[in-house]
């Protein structure tokens, strides 16, 4: 049967399972919003399209499946562009639907053309440009086959909007063919046997976490692995909740804010196990006395990513889950309680500088808070962050012992994803408990998107830690600049009426003894609320690795006078 | 030193473009790259020549690198393997009637051609290794070359084998060693 280009988009997104999409329209993508009158989706009206891409993203990192976000051309499409970035840095699989000029205007400067695929080129896993209705339905297959298989990431389609009228026969592609994109799976066998030697042979094991158990689905058999062989488990920002913090093997978060046993345990390690992650910098602190007597095993699922930081001895390139899976089998049971009992000596020393364990001295400490809306929501809320002090401290102090409720812009460090990426999350889990952490500098970068949570009557908790400084510069500006605060100083405005101009129900904590009650006014509300917490302005996100230091060489909280 | 790679990639719009990027995205140095059809008219090939300062771990990153790009279908390292290579070079040179012998036996000894012949300039087509075309350019120099284009290296594995492979079926090489760079020291 004939249709139109933009009908065969739809046909086919609808095919992916796709049911909610978040984007804005303009004149290049009209058509594609005229058929989708047509089709079971959901449309979400954002208010910038950055709001859009990092709901798309928020959505494919709570439900594992692939966000859409789409955008018109030229201005519409650069907006979308730190949405992009964000995803394809943390490996989040997002379908992004662009608008274009006409096939015969491009290259001319025409209204609203810009060069979407070539600005996206490094940004994006793949991108396509449409020029002709035929190429669309194989072009939408590949796009969602692409930024959801191997290791995930963003894809975008950039439509002509010619394409989008002109009609043709719809025929959907059953299979995906694409020459040279196979991703594996196994890894080899005589690789697999020298990680098995390697194993056997460790006394002081640990596993390091990362944001590929997630992608991999991997958390059971990690569970697995670590338990046979009794081996902790550390983890990335990303990877947090991949791994129970409350089992005693978890070791919590490590690398530039990440605990001192932690940091301890993989400087003194003998055999590193890397499960999907990428020895980024702010996990590895300087690489010159990185884990210096530690043999590294690395399962990743992309090839570029071995040996790219870090020189490893066995590197098993595949899936995760897959590989694990056939590795546990052939590893033995092992106990490591010396080690475990070291890294626990470590853990008790760390714990008494720990600012949970001094006596409350009524001030308002975002780790209290934190550590509060945790025992309120029973440690099962979603959490999403803006980028700073505040997304530190609630890694920190959110412990999860579940997995993919934890979402928060880690390889970009995007301010402003917070409130967009919760709205996001909660399309793709309506029945949960949404809370977005919200630093004051990172919540006015998307604020405006509170409109689209009151359109949508999303039931996401806002949580404002106002401590009038863009803090995390301000913190090296204190350490590293002779506390020549520069440019860090924050006027806000009133969120409270803020917010209640959006039509927010809003409250402003000042106090040590309101946080209870506010946190249990925001959770009795269905539908978006805000509080603004007036925060200690000063206070410093501890322990610290300061830049370039190694990874043990960790600044520690002042022990309380 | 200079590392040789032959890519298969598909035979689709912006495939150079995508391939150039990623050089410069990654920060690789391209010596050369040339591009052509190949007996299957939906694969080009390539054939780069680039240097890697780091020997085999520079060139395990630039296979892994390719590999990232979805066009691309399979990746080889020439470098250490017995394998035809060829650059074709075309040099007009400023010669009057009176010197156009010097050049031709010139060209006779390096098995190059005079394909044109003007009043007082001539072209000289040569085609053989790297190493040869250098040679030759050394000793015209002097007559005055005017012009000269070249067509960049390309290379293909001698019988029946092929060049190393070190990313294939989830096998990453050895161990690399490296200095490797510090990152740490950049901002919050
Ligand atoms: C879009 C963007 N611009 C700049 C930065 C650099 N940056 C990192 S943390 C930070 C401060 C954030 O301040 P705020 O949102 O108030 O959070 P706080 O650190 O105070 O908790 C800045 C400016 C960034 N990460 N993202
Ligand atoms: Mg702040």
């Amino acid at each position: 049967m004939k249709k139109t280009g933009a009908e065969i988009m739809w046909e086919c997104v609808v095919r992916e399972g796709v049911e909610v999409v978040f984007g804005y329209p303009g004149g290049a993508n009209m058509p594609i919003y005229d058929a989708m009158l047509s089709y079971p989706i959901h449309h979400v009206l954002v208010r910038h399209e950055q709001g859009g891409a990092h709901m798309a993203d928020g959505y494919a990192r709570a439900s594992g499946r692939v966000g859409v976000a789409m955008a018109t051309s030229g201005p519409g499409a650069t907006n979308l562009i730190t949405g992009i970035a964000t995803a394809m840095m943390d490996s989040v699989p997002v379908v992004f639907i662009t608008g274009q000029v006409a096939a015969h205007l491009i290259g001319g400067d025409a209204f609203q053309e810009v060069d979407v695929t070539g600005i996206t080129l490094p940004i994006t896993k793949h991108n396509y440009l449409i020029t002709r209705a035929d190429e669309i339905a194989e072009v939408v297959r590949e796009a969602f086959y692409i930024a959801r298989s191997g290791r995930p990431g963003p894809v975008l389609i950039d439509i002509c909007k010619n394409a989008q009228v002109e009609q043709c026969e719809f025929v959907y592609p059953e299979e995906v063919k694409l020459a040279g994109y196979k991703p594996v799976a196994h890894a080899q066998k005589d690789l697999l046997d020298h990680a098995v030697k390697l194993i056997e042979k460790a006394q002081r094991p640990i596993i390091l976490c990362g944001h590929g158990v997630l992608a991999s689905k991997a958390e059971e058999i990690l569970m697995n692995f670590a338990v046979k062989t009794q081996t902790p488990v550390a983890s990335t920002l990303l990877g947090l909740g991949a791994f129970p913090a409350s089992h005693d093997l978890s070791l919590g978060m490590m690398g530039m804010h990440g605990e001192v046993h932690t940091n301890m345990a993989i400087q003194n390690s003998d055999l590193i196990l890397a499960f999907g992650m990428r020895f980024d910098d702010r996990v590895t602190g300087t690489l010159k006395t990185y884990a210096p007597r530690a043999k590294k095993i690395h399962i990743e699922i992309d090839p570029s990513e071995v040996h790219k930081n870090v020189a490893v001895d066995v590197p098993l390139v595949g899936d995760l889950k897959t590989i694990l899976t056939d590795l546990v089998p052939m590893v033995d049971e092992y106990d490591h309680d010396e080690w475990l009992k070291e890294i626990s000596d470590w853990k008790a020393e760390a714990d008494t500088r720990d600012i949970m364990n001094w006596p409350d001295d009524g001030k308002l400490y975002v780790p209290h808070l934190i550590s509060d809306i945790w025992k309120a929501t029973g440690g099962g809320a979603i959490m999403t962050t803006d980028v700073g002090q505040h997304q530190m401290w609630t890694a920190q102090y959110y412990a999860l012992d579940k997995p993919n409720r934890w979402l928060t812009s880690g390889g970009a460090g995007t301010m402003g994803f917070g409130l967009p990426s919760a709205i996001g999350a909660w399309f793709a889990h309506k029945d949960q408990e949404i809370w977005a952490i919200a630093g004051d500098g990172g919540f006015q970068m998307t604020a405006a998107e509170l409109t689209t949570a009151v359109q949508e009557q999303a039931n996401v908790k806002v949580a404002i830690m106002n401590n009038s400084f863009l803090g995390m510069v301000r913190q090296w500006q204190e350490f590293f600049f002779e506390k020549r605060y520069s440019a860090v100083n924050m006027l806000s405005p009133d969120f409270v009426k803020l917010a209640e101009a959006h039509g927010v129900p809003a409250r402003r904590v000042t106090k040590r003894e309101e946080v209870d009650e506010a946190i249990a006014w925001a959770r009795s509300i269905t539908g978006p609320t805000v509080i603004e917490f007036r925060v200690e302005q000063e206070d410093a996100v501890y322990p610290m690795v300061p830049a370039g230091a190694a990874l043990d060489h960790m600044l520690q909280r002042p022990a309380k006078a | 030193m200079l590392y040789t790679f032959i890519a298969l990639v598909e035979n689709k719009p912006g495939v150079l473009n995508r391939v150039a990027s990623l050089f410069r995205r990654r920060n690789f140095n391209i010596e050369s790259l040339a591009v052509g059809r190949t007996e299957k008219p939906e694969i080009s090939r390539m054939t780069v020549v680039v240097d890697c300062p780091n020997g085999d771990y520079d060139a395990h990153k630039i296979e892994a690198n390719l590999y990232k790009l979805v066009n691309v279908i399979d990746v080889q390292d020439v470098t250490h393997q017995p394998s035809v290579t060829r650059d074709l070079a075309l040099i007009k040179v400023m010669v009057g009637p009176e010197k156009r012998a010097e050049v031709n036996s010139l060209a006779e000894i390096f098995r190059a051609r005079i394909v044109d012949v003007a009043a007082d300039s001539v072209i000289v087509e040569i085609t053989g290794t790297e190493d040869k075309i250098e040679g030759m350019i050394e000793l015209l120099r002097p007559t005055g070359i005017v012009e000269m284009v070249r067509t960049g290296q390309v290379s293909m594995t001698r019988g029946v084998n092929d060049g190393v492979r070190r990313v294939q079926q989830g096998a990453v090489g050895n161990r690399y060693e490296n200095e490797y760079e510090d990152m740490a020291e950049m901002a919050p």
